[in-house]
């Protein structure tokens, strides 16, 4: 007696855990990594705080939808997001045509190149074409020359990157033949790394790395060569992403995300988190 | 059903097998020298080493690996000693060495149990017999203790080296391209966790099965007396007659 | 001295985090490892004695099966198994309920991470804890479920009478051994997002970029859970062989 109210209210606690989402879209899940400053980071509190969830927040409340930010490490969004653990992913989440195949993105709300950092005393500080924007979607004589370059000067070296990025893929299209690359779980990682030295240069969005640059523990580092943007690599900008079956929600967040970007909403966030407008 | 796609999963995970090997030998035979060493202070007369050894393997056995393994890897690269020290530092720089010594410290603890429920199941009448005979202590260690002690540990720590072979997964988590960490290549790549997962899950099961079956093989070889004695109806036939 | 000094620093500023908030993550993190091992043990519980049973059933495929279960479930990674449930729960549940009609065709049922999780942990924990129950049942005297059995004792009542209590008296040191183990094993469903100690320590160790100390910390946590158990389940022996000691 006793024993079957008991399964019988654990039966229950397991259905009501599990609502089935409906398809008009009152609550919608989010998932973020927590740990990419200053897109998405953790407080001490717990909660997610950052430059997304601010987007986030203002783009449900046009919505009218009440969004449910939920912490997902980086390499499972994509699966978790297909297998239907949450209903959009926004972890500074470049655009490219790799992933549309799988997931479906909003239009860009940032757009942030990819960069080197490295310790300003070491070998690497010296690294060609410093500072300079290399645009790959032009694929001219430039960019090639900048890359043959960039590889030589990383040649037998230690590359730390996140797995699974845009700056993954240009690594194994790159780097891999020529330097040893490290993929590691989360940004953070192939920071502390960096600074232990057990890597010789960090690979990653330029407006993450301002973040890091920004803390104490990463005084001797600094940016290092050349910064690289678009083509079918790097992408046209920084999204978010839906299932493909959710042409719906899509609408409905583009739509609000437009009016955030065109009453400078977003832009008011970046200059909050990044100092920088990061929207063009 | 996607056979290429299984195929080439497989072989893809499979080109990784020798790195997850050789991080399982190294742990093994690094972990079984720590294990004896422990062992040894766990019996001793000492009351310090005894002490040394109750706390190691306290430690060890009560936190999980994953947690063994950041503290060693991202944990201890934070302090500057470490990382100035010349003797340190190319060790604990390497993530493959971390991760060897991890799993070689954290299956020490859990085979020095083993190892001392062992000797410590070893019946005492033999040990009797060999004192009265005269026979010295090492010899008696040698000759009486230590064969019996073996075979009575070998099924227990079988298993704690099948263990290990799953242990060497987490390797993947401190950016060594492992199995484990290959298969997640794969699916980060694919967006198929569950194929790819389903891929390498069949990989450690025959790895493991392997294994078992090889320790089988070498208790079997070091225990004749325990087999069952030929059974009766296997007489010895008359010869027939045809001389 | 340098080191001694660095030590202090990293003492004060431990303090300071903790105080920040960190700390009472950490214990949030207790609180659902505890949660987590206990529904594990119990899913294990339930899994272990009819996989044991399994094993020593005379029926050639029940044995099979048994078999199969421990070999499998013992032998894979925890993280791969972690991950298959993580992934395949929530297939499975929404192919389930499309086939049948019960939601739409691109509707989704998640399986909610905990659940997921305590599941595949509860079925690693069962795979051992089956195998202690097999060792205390072939523990028991043959002569006393003979006698039992010369008595004229129905199966049930020899199974109540003479197999639970007994099995459950030898079993409790091995599953002293399994509820540390599964307390281990909690801490790899962290990959899932399920918030228990090593995923506090973990956002910790990432957000404030003091690794050394929080997983430090967690790994004492750990230490502290696993330890406090042992002097409970040495007190649960003495309790189930109360009959068997000799009064003094």
């Amino acid at each position: 007696m006793k024993l079957s109210r008991w399964f019988a209210l654990s039966a229950l606690a397991l259905i009501s855990s599990a609502p089935a989402m409906a398809k008009d879209w009152k609550t919608v899940t989010v998932a973020m990594e927590g740990s990419y400053e200053p897109w998405n980071m953790t407080d001490a509190s717990g909660k997610i705080v950052g430059f997304e969830v601010d987007i986030l927040n203002d783009v449900c409340a046009r919505m009218k939808v009440e969004c449910k930010i939920v912490a997902q490490d980086w390499d499972g969004v994509i699966p978790g997001l297909t297998a239907g653990k949450f209903d959009v992913v926004m972890d500074g989440m470049s655009i490219t045509e790799e992933r549309m195949k799988t997931i479906d993105f909003s239009i860009p709300y940032a757009s942030s190149p990819v960069a080197f950092i490295a310790n300003k005393n070491g070998p690497l500080a010296k690294l060609s074409n410093a500072g300079k924007m290399i645009d790959l979607s032009k694929d001219d004589a430039d960019s090639k020359a900048a890359l043959d370059t960039l590889r030589k000067e990383l040649a037998g070296k230690n590359v730390g990157l996140q797995v699974s990025t845009t700056e993954a893929t240009f690594g194994d299209k790159y780097l891999k033949d020529v330097a040893s690359v490290h993929e590691y779980k989360t940004t953070d990682e192939h920071d502390l790394d960096l600074m232990a030295g057990r890597i010789d240069v960090a690979f990653a969005d330029t407006t993450y790395f301002l973040g890091t640059l920004a803390k104490p523990d990463a005084k001797d580092l600094a940016f290092v060569g050349p910064q690289f943007k678009g083509g079918p690599i790097l992408g046209p900008g920084i999204g978010a992403a839906f299932r493909k079956t959710d042409k719906d929600l899509q609408d409905m967040y583009n739509k609000a995300l437009k009016a955030a970007l065109d009453d400078g909403s977003v832009k008011k966030y970046s200059m909050q988190w990044f100092k920088i407008d990061i929207t063009q | 059903m996607d056979t290429d796609f299984y195929l080439s999963t497989i072989w893809s995970v499979l080109k990784a097998l020798p790195l997850t090997l050789e991080i399982w030998f190294f742990g093994v035979l690094i972990g079984l020298f720590v294990a004896c060493i422990l062992t040894w202070m766990r019996a001793s007369a000492f009351k310090l080493a005894r002490i040394f050894s109750q706390a190691y393997v306290f430690v060890f056995r009560g936190s999980p690996l994953l947690v063994q393994i950041y503290l060693i890897y991202f944990g201890l690269s934070q302090f500057d000693f470490v990382r100035n020290s010349s003797i340190l530092w190319p060790v604990l720089r390497d993530p493959m060495y971390c991760t060897i010594l991890a799993m070689a410290m954290n299956t020490a603890a859990y085979s020095s149990e083993i190892f001392r429920g062992a000797l410590r199941a070893v019946p005492v009448g033999p040990i009797e017999a060999a004192k009265a005979f005269g026979m010295p202590a090492l010899t008696r260690f040698r000759l009486i203790i230590l064969p019996m002690a073996l075979r009575l540990a070998l099924p227990a720590y079988s298993t704690e080296i099948i263990l290990m072979t799953k242990a060497t997964a987490l390797a993947s988590v401190v950016t060594i391209m492992e199995m484990m960490g290959v298969a997640q290549k794969i699916q980060h790549d694919t967006f198929r966790p569950i194929e790819v997962l389903t891929c390498a899950g069949l990989i450690y099961l025959a790895l493991n099965f392997s294994i078992a079956r090889l320790f089988a093989m070498v208790e079997y070889l070091l225990s004749p007396h325990l087999r069952p004695p030929p059974e009766q109806s296997q007489q010895i036939k008359p010869v027939p007659e045809v001389l | 001295m340098e080191v001694l000094t660095n030590l202090q620093d990293q003492f004060s500023t431990a303090i300071n985090l903790l105080v920040q908030g960190w700390g009472l993550q950490l214990l949030w993190g207790i609180g659902w490892t505890l949660a987590v091992t206990f529904v594990s043990m119990l899913i294990g519980a339930v899994l272990g004695s009819l996989v044991a049973a399994a094993k020593l059933s005379s029926r050639g495929t029940l044995k099979f099966i048994g078999e199969a279960y421990t070999t499998v479930f013992r032998g894979e990674p925890e993280l791969l198994i972690i991950y298959l449930f993580y992934y395949g729960g929530t297939q499975i549940l929404t192919g389930t309920a499309r086939s049948t009609g019960a939601i739409g065709a691109t509707d989704i049922i998640n399986m909610p991470s905990f659940i997921g999780g305590v599941l595949a942990v509860g079925i690693i924990s069962g795979a051992y804890q089956a195998e202690v129950y097999r060792g205390s049942f072939l523990a028991i005297m043959r002569g006393e479920l003979e006698a039992a059995r010369a008595y004229g004792m129905s199966a049930f009542t020899r199974l109540r009478l003479i197999i639970v209590p007994q099995v459950l008296r030898l079993a409790v040191p091995g599953l002293g051994n399994v509820w540390q183990l599964t307390i281990k094993d909690s801490a790899l469903i962290s990959v899932t997002g399920v918030a228990e100690l090593m995923l506090s320590a973990n956002k910790a160790a990432r957000s404030t970029h003091h690794s050394l100390l929080f997983y430090a910390l967690a790994g004492a946590l750990y230490l502290v859970m696993t330890s406090i158990s042992t002097p409970i389940f040495s007190k649960a022996e003495r309790y189930t062989s109360r009959s068997f000691v000799r009064p003094k």
